[in-house]
């Protein structure tokens, strides 16, 4: 395995993602890898039922997911990418997720400052033009890179 | 499963707290439990490692966070029978105050605003020290009252 800031980003954000076990105990998966931009997905499981009569999918799915998708776009608008940590984060739930599909996420970091980034996110099941959450998010730079390897100069 | 008020209505008249949460698939998975202390109701997450979100520090997965609040709080409203059917999300709004270490977390819930149709509650978290709050959220609720479901049968 290259060393991590010899990888694609892509490789950097499924290295990431497979260290986070919550989000491998969920299924999280990357899709995309843009600069402050991701897309990932979690396949539908039993476990994620929130509703036994209906048989939707819990919310707090949702919020992981989307708290996992924005946190990493917030991370990956930097260059190299920096950890962040979550300060806020409101979901609003448009529609209800329904068993057996899956949840695709896609974040974007719309405005990195030195210390803040602004991100946005729509949770959807296949059709991005019909989301089942729309979610805003602050985060804060920690001011470590995520290789762990030292400070911000 | 019909009815899930019934259910819950019955394990309340036992104080059968496990077989009420039980009825959540996401919620066992998380392994959320709850009781009745001093006339509040105090709801726990054990720590497993399954609910980390960074390895590094460690701290807790801020949607693992998430979920544990709202499912509390759909709890507390199903517990206190302020819906005929079990409460939609509308929104969820959450500020983290403070990395949730890997320990137990514990949740408290406030009805804020009880209407006809939106309750709007709050949340709070903690770890060992309950002043120092980990997370709070404040969540709108769409409720069913008794008398619609009355008039659809």
């Amino acid at each position: 395995m290259p060393a991590f800031q010899d990888m694609t980003r892509e490789e950097q954000v499924r290295f990431f993602f497979s260290r986070l076990p919550h989000g491998v105990a969920l299924g999280v998966e990357l899709i995309e890898a843009g600069q402050g931009r991701i897309l990932t997905r979690v396949p539908f499981s039993e476990f994620m039922v929130g509703n036994p009569v209906t048989g939707y999918v819990h919310g707090g799915v949702i919020t992981a997911l989307v708290d996992q998708t924005a946190g990493t776009a917030a991370m990956f608008a930097s260059d190299p990418p920096e950890t962040v940590a979550t300060l806020d984060l409101r979901i609003d739930h448009l529609t209800v997720a329904r068993a057996g599909q899956p949840v695709h996420a896609f974040a974007e970091c719309y405005k990195a400052t030195r210390h803040i980034c602004f991100v946005r996110c729509i949770a959807y099941a296949e059709d991005r033009n019909h989301p089942i959450a729309t979610s805003m998010g602050c985060f804060m730079k920690t001011g470590q890179l995520l290789a762990g390897g030292g400070e911000r100069k | 499963m019909k009815d899930i008020v019934s259910v819950i209505r019955k394990a309340r008249s036992e104080r059968d707290y496990a077989r009420a949460m039980a009825l959540f698939p996401y919620a066992r998975f998380l392994g959320i439990g709850f009781r009745e202390e001093r006339g509040e109701l105090l709801f726990h997450m054990p720590f497993h490692q399954r609910i980390i979100g960074n390895p590094v520090m460690p701290a807790l997965h801020g949607g693992a966070i998430g979920a544990f609040m709202e499912h509390a709080a759909i709890m507390h409203l199903l517990w206190n029978m302020e819906s005929a059917m079990q409460p939609k999300v509308v929104d969820f709004s959450i500020d983290y105050l403070r990395p949730g270490r890997p320990e137990d977390i514990h949740a408290v819930c406030r009805v804020v605003r009880q209407g006809q149709r939106v309750a709007n509650v709050s949340v709070e978290t903690w770890q060992s020290n309950r002043e120092q709050v980990v997370a709070t959220a404040r969540a709108h609720f769409l409720l069913t009252p008794a008398e619609d479901l009355e008039r659809e049968s």
